[in-house]
């Protein structure tokens, strides 16, 4: 790894900093039996069942956890609030940070199980991050395969002042813009929460349009396509019709694709609207209103001119959230954690500004 | 002001043939796969039925006065595309469905019965046509039967493959395909479309045609990173694929994400040897229609660019579809005069030796 010991030049007193995307893992199903109730504390020890589907982050994968992040209590990587707030709040100097757990309720094929581990899940951050740790924000899990249950979820604890968002993963067995999500919008804007799509899911079709992919790398990689499939899906669909207030921030799927998408799907929509007259407006001009990216993985063109370019392709700068996506190893520098470059408006936006408004922070 | 501009020839890379009728193929076919053409006719993955825009997704004034289909008359293909436009020459791909049928034995029967069509009733007829192998791309095996039986033939310059496919390309079961695409040195060509028996995204199956034709290039993602992660560059270092109708923007991006998740995760692919990047660069072409737009000439610009444009993309104009790209409007006017000639013919008579 590169140097971790010096502080990158953009931690400054005067430019408050908000990383939109660390992850707090659930370190074992049994950590949640306190939080279930006692029929389904049963259920899980009598079958043995270990937990949701835990292969989006295979254990000994570089990209899964930088060197230094396993806890010493030997947890995983991102189970340890002592640690993580050294390496994250602390070593970044972090006004706020965003928890994203990436407990996948939602492959759960059991809906109920599925419900009441994202109940306890979510009673569990409130009680091991965000009560300890007021710099912390944290993503309500919800079993999204089942709406109006996940909706439930959202009525119990989205008034409390610690959830910011409802995370989903981006790998669906339905696209996010279908209707079948609204008692999740509806609840959601009800309770001032955004939309939080983040990297990974299991919901039993493949992860591409042409099957499965043999390898880790090829479905880390293909996982762009995913959240291109779900931005299309957002605005094609009229979830933003349907739900003027909606906000969706796209964590850890990149963002350099962004403007070939609102290019091609401007395209298609200035042939095919009639197809869709709820979407009035350029298809871009929605994503731009209602979307944000979270900044890693930045997967960047070589030359670092070449990437405030793609920036520009934006044509926005609201979009782009400053964010680690701790403890995943996505830049080998803390320098390297922000574009090199960029105009200090911009940089302050993107540090901190454009999460604050986002989340209403 | 009239504009006046140096004349460049034109090659098309991608024109869609089409059968006159469903009998149209019947003395093409043995007696034992007539008889099965019509009384089961086709049977592929079912369920990814998104209503068209418009019918057969044709240009409205495409239909012929003959009342056949779009691109189905010859006569009138001759002078509404080729000489209208005056195009050097123009490559075939017909959609006919047979590389997508669960039939494999059926679907390599309809492959030999439109191959051998596509040559007596375009390619001989018509000097400036030529051809694109159809296989029954699901068996491996059977595919390459049939690049063997015809790729010798110079009507033929390409082999035909459908984007959404029951498995990524790259996947050795394909690889007796590529063996014998090598074997007749033929390029092969991805084209838009197919149904692989998954929803048509990894998010699921959506709901409007806009979605189905604006997501097509997911598709071609998965496949470019498929191809060249599963080491197909290495084991076959001279084959060259052509994607088209694709789009082509999002293959930047796509370069730079495969060769930073490469870095940290190439442990898992020890037989890549070099970035991702550098397989795509030197293995892929790509089709230019349906031009992205972006808002500003720079970005398109840079998109060229990075695209090394100048080298790898190829004119096309997806005729007789409603999304046609015409000649002289795709590209932006005040391109530089050599890098117009090459999108516009020079790379694709290098890659189709034309």
């Amino acid at each position: 790894m590169g140097t971790w010991d010096t502080k990158p030049s953009f931690v400054r007193s005067d430019w408050p900093l908000i990383d939109c995307d660390i992850h707090n893992t659930v370190p074992s199903l049994e950590t949640l039996y306190p939080y279930l109730p006692d029929y389904w504390c049963d259920y899980c020890r009598e079958s043995a069942f270990g937990g949701p589907e835990m292969g989006d982050y295979p254990k000994g994968a570089a990209t899964t956890a930088l060197p230094d992040t396993t806890p010493p209590s030997d947890g995983p990587a991102g189970s340890d609030l002592e640690l993580l707030r050294d390496q994250t709040l602390d070593f970044w100097e972090a006004e706020y940070g965003l928890l994203t757990c990436a407990y996948r309720v939602q492959t759960v094929h059991n809906e109920d199980l599925a419900a009441t581990l994202a109940s306890a899940t979510n009673d569990w951050q409130v009680e091991h991050w965000l009560e300890p740790e007021p710099r912390l924000r944290a993503s309500l899990v919800v079993p999204s395969q089942n709406p109006p249950l996940a909706a439930r979820e959202i009525e119990r604890l989205g008034n409390h002042p610690g959830f910011v968002q409802v995370t989903l993963p981006v790998r669906s067995l339905i696209p996010y813009g279908n209707r079948h999500y609204d008692p999740i919008y509806e609840a959601a804007v009800r309770h001032n929460l955004a939309i939080g799509i983040q990297y990974g899911g299991a919901p039993g079709i493949p992860p591409s349009p042409s099957g499965w992919f043999s390898t880790y790398l090829e479905e880390y990689a293909g996982m762009g396509q995913v959240f291109q499939a779900q931005v299309i899906s957002l605005v094609a669909e009229g979830a933003f019709d349907r739900f003027p207030d909606l906000r969706v921030a796209l964590i850890e799927g990149g963002f350099t694709w962004m403007p070939s998408v609102m290019w091609r799907i401007d395209k298609e929509w200035r042939g095919l609207r009639h197809n869709t007259p709820w979407v009035k407006r350029l298809p871009s001009e929605y994503m731009r209103e209602h979307m944000r990216l979270t900044l890693q993985p930045m997967d960047a063109p070589p030359e670092p001119k070449e990437l405030l370019r793609m920036i520009g392709q934006l044509d926005s700068d609201e979009m782009l959230m400053f964010s680690t996506d701790y403890p995943h190893w996505q830049f080998d520098s803390p320098e390297e954690a922000l574009p090199i470059g960029l105009p200090e408006s911009l940089t302050k936006k993107i540090l901190a500004e454009n999460a604050r408004a986002f989340y209403r922070l | 002001m009239k504009r006046t501009r140096e004349k460049v020839p034109v090659i098309d890379s991608d024109i869609h043939n089409n059968l006159p009728s469903g009998d149209a193929l019947a003395p093409y076919l043995s007696d034992r796969w007539r008889k099965h053409h019509e009384t089961i006719g086709g049977r592929g993955h079912s369920g990814g039925s998104y209503p068209r825009a418009m019918p057969n997704a044709a240009r409205h004034d495409s239909w012929p006065p003959s009342g056949l289909p779009p691109g189905a008359d010859l006569p009138f293909m001759q002078e509404q595309l080729l000489d209208a436009w005056d195009i050097e020459y123009g490559i075939l791909n017909p959609l006919m469905g047979a590389g997508g049928q669960l039939n494999l034995e059926y679907g390599a029967a309809l492959a030999r019965a439109l191959n051998d069509w596509q040559i007596e009733e375009w390619v001989k007829p018509e000097p400036r046509l030529r051809a694109s192998v159809v296989v029954p791309y699901e068996d491996g095996e059977l595919a390459a039967q049939e690049i063997d039986r015809r790729g010798g033939d110079s009507g033929f310059v390409q082999v035909l493959l459908i984007a959404r496919t029951a498995e990524p390309l790259g996947r050795r079961k394909y690889w007796k395909m590529y063996e014998a695409a090598v074997r007749n040195d033929l390029p092969i060509g991805i084209h838009f479309g197919g149904s692989g028996g998954y929803p048509i995204s990894g998010a699921g199956w959506p709901s409007y045609y806009i979605e189905d034709h604006g997501g097509m290039p997911q598709a071609f993602q998965a496949q470019v990173i498929s191809l060249v992660c599963e080491g197909v560059f290495e084991h076959f270092p001279t084959l060259k694929f052509a994607l088209i109708e694709g789009g082509f923007a999002w293959l930047p991006p796509l370069m730079w994400r495969l060769d930073q998740s490469w870095k940290k995760l190439r442990e898992e692919v020890p037989d890549l040897k070099r970035l991702p990047s550098e397989y795509i660069r030197e293995h892929f072409w790509l089709s230019s229609q349906p031009v992205e737009e972006p808002p500003k000439r720079e970005y398109f610009d840079l998109l060229l660019e990075q695209l090394n444009a100048r080298e790898k993309l190829m004119f096309a104009t997806d005729y007789p579809h409603w999304d046609f790209d015409a000649p002289d409007r795709a590209l932006p006017t005040n391109l530089a005069p050599d890098v117009r000639r090459r999108i516009m013919a020079d790379n694709a008579r290098e890659l189709y030796r034309l």
